[in-house]
């Protein structure tokens, strides 16, 4: 996925210096994000896996943070990305809490605000490359929204990312509905997380589930799910296809 | 206030810790036409005096929709003010370009405020000629700020600025204590008849005054004039038994008397200002 843009002079060696300065493929890269409002507020779920191209080379990145009192970010794409977004949150909540009034950046604020950072990234040719879940909950109304690195951005009931779009969607679709019980919200991430678990192959078993209500943030102890490989299926999985692997 | 040697620069301290240039662009906040600004849970009133330089002219604008939810009254060097208002605009509007949602008034009070702070410590400016009546809706409810020439900035339930303020603030205080849980028309009776507080016995007519209102599910708007004439038939017509008439100052003759625009007459009025 390499591309160059024509720069003044057309010198071969300032191309590269250029390019140098600008994201061009992303390198440590974490797979799906899944996320749903539920009655209290949001539950977004995230593996702990950081890939190295084909490598499963980081299996302890947490991909989703709180920011500020409100909201929650997670991430999929490229980790060092991930992790200049949340510096420029930092300081952005840092500000908003320097005023010192009874006000605060809710998640509609802090989602726009990325929106044009995601946006403006992207026109100059030099996007970070994730995409980003945000969910929160400010006086009483839950708010769930992505941006992907080239700047679309949306909300919904329900957001998946990478895989996720594939693989949970689908199931996501079909069984959410509003006003989802803590312990049901959480059986369906955790269902959306299996399938990816069994056919996204950047997939770990270790997620966290990270839930955002009124009172706050809690982020759950990292955990593994059940899976069943006995299917026979799975015993002799070229039978249907002879030769292949 | 004298002439004395500490106010030439607005950079000169006086021995008594005064800031006179400040103090003196306070005064020019005085000469302006009068601004009122009156506040309950769910709305914001403001209402001011419609000044014209002479009868062949028109009024001067003194009332600015910042944004939706935001609305400035000015009184005292009205370019100033005018410049200002601008600066409200743009403010009011990147915030909402960057986080889809509305200024919180407090904080484009603050950086208002802060904006004529400057001017207050550079040898090579000017304080700001105009006091800003600022009312705004936001999250945290209604609000009514008023910004000084010297950066200061304080929050009221009601407040008059500009000539004859005074009058209008003897009206507030005997009934600013009921405006919280007002009505959207009581607020807008109550700013109109401390307007005709500063009016000090001339007659009262829409034309004579702007009003403007802005609350919960209602954007900031002008009142047009045959809705304030009709709120203030209601009280001139029955002068005597209106216990808003406080003592018993009675519109007697009818509103027909012609009363000259302009006025009764504001003088030492420099051509700049209200």
């Amino acid at each position: 996925m390499t591309f160059t843009i024509p720069i003044d002079n057309g010198d071969a060696v300032k191309n590269a210096e250029a390019d140098s300065q600008r994201t061009l493929y992303p390198y440590v890269t974490g797979t799906s994000i899944v996320a749903i409002k539920y009655k209290d507020g949001v539950l977004m779920a995230s593996d702990m896996g950081g890939s190295y191209g084909s490598t499963l080379r980081y299996k302890n990145i947490e991909r989703v943070k709180a920011i500020g009192k409100h909201s929650l970010l997670g991430a999929s794409g490229e980790i060092s990305d991930f992790q200049e977004i949340l510096r420029y949150l930092d300081e952005l909540i840092l500000n908003d809490n320097m005023w010192d009034d009874g006000n605060s950046l809710g998640p509609k604020e802090v989602h726009n605000y990325l929106t044009r950072v995601m946006y403006n990234r992207r026109n100059k040719f030099n996007p970070l490359w994730n995409t980003l879940v945000l969910g929160g909950i400010k006086n009483g109304e839950s708010y769930l929204g992505m941006v992907s690195m080239i700047g679309v951005s949306f909300e919904d009931n329900h957001i998946a990312t990478g895989f996720g779009n594939h693989l949970a969607r689908p199931i996501l679709r079909d069984e959410w509905h509003a006003d989802l019980s803590f312990e049901d919200g959480v059986k369906l991430l955790e269902k959306c997380m299996r399938v990816l678990l069994y056919r996204d192959r950047s997939a770990i078993n270790k997620l966290q589930i990270a839930k955002i209500t009124e009172e706050g943030v809690t982020v759950s102890q990292p955990y593994s799910l059940k899976t069943f490989w006995e299917f026979q299926a799975f015993h002799n999985p070229t039978a249907g296809a002879e030769g292949s692997w | 206030m004298f002439r004395n040697q500490y106010d030439t620069d607005v950079t000169t301290w006086s021995p008594t810790g005064r800031l006179f240039q400040v103090e003196y662009a306070m005064e020019a906040v005085k000469q302006g036409s009068a601004a009122i600004g009156l506040r309950s849970r769910s709305h914001v009133v403001l209402a001011c005096v419609n000044k014209a330089q002479s009868e062949l002219s028109s009024h001067q604008r003194k009332i600015f929709k910042v944004d939706d939810h935001i609305g400035v009254a000015i009184a005292g060097l009205t370019a100033d003010g005018r410049v200002l208002s601008r600066y409200m605009r743009s403010e009011s509007i990147n915030h909402s370009f960057s986080y889809e949602s509305l200024l919180p008034v407090g904080r484009l009070v603050v950086r208002l405020a802060d904006k004529a702070q400057v001017c207050t410590q550079r040898s090579w400016k000017r304080p700001y000629g105009v006091g800003l009546l600022v009312g705004g809706l936001d999250e945290s409810g209604a609000h009514l700020y008023y910004n000084c020439p010297s950066g200061n900035y304080f929050e009221y339930q009601a407040f008059a600025i500009g000539s004859r303020s005074q009058a209008a603030k003897t009206y507030l205080e005997r009934r600013f204590e009921g405006f919280q849980e007002s009505s959207r028309e009581d607020l807008i009776k109550d700013a109109i008849l401390a307007i005709r507080e500063t009016l000090q016995g001339e007659t009262l007519k829409s034309s004579l005054c702007t009003v403007s209102v802005l609350g919960v599910g209602e954007p900031f708007h002008f009142l047009d004039q045959e809705t304030i004439q009709n709120v203030i038939d209601t009280f001139e017509k029955v002068p005597e038994q209106e216990e808003e008439a406080g003592e018993g100052e009675a519109e007697a003759a009818a509103g027909d008397a012609p009363a000259e625009q302009g006025g009764a007459g504001d003088q030492d009025v420099a051509p700049m200002e209200m």
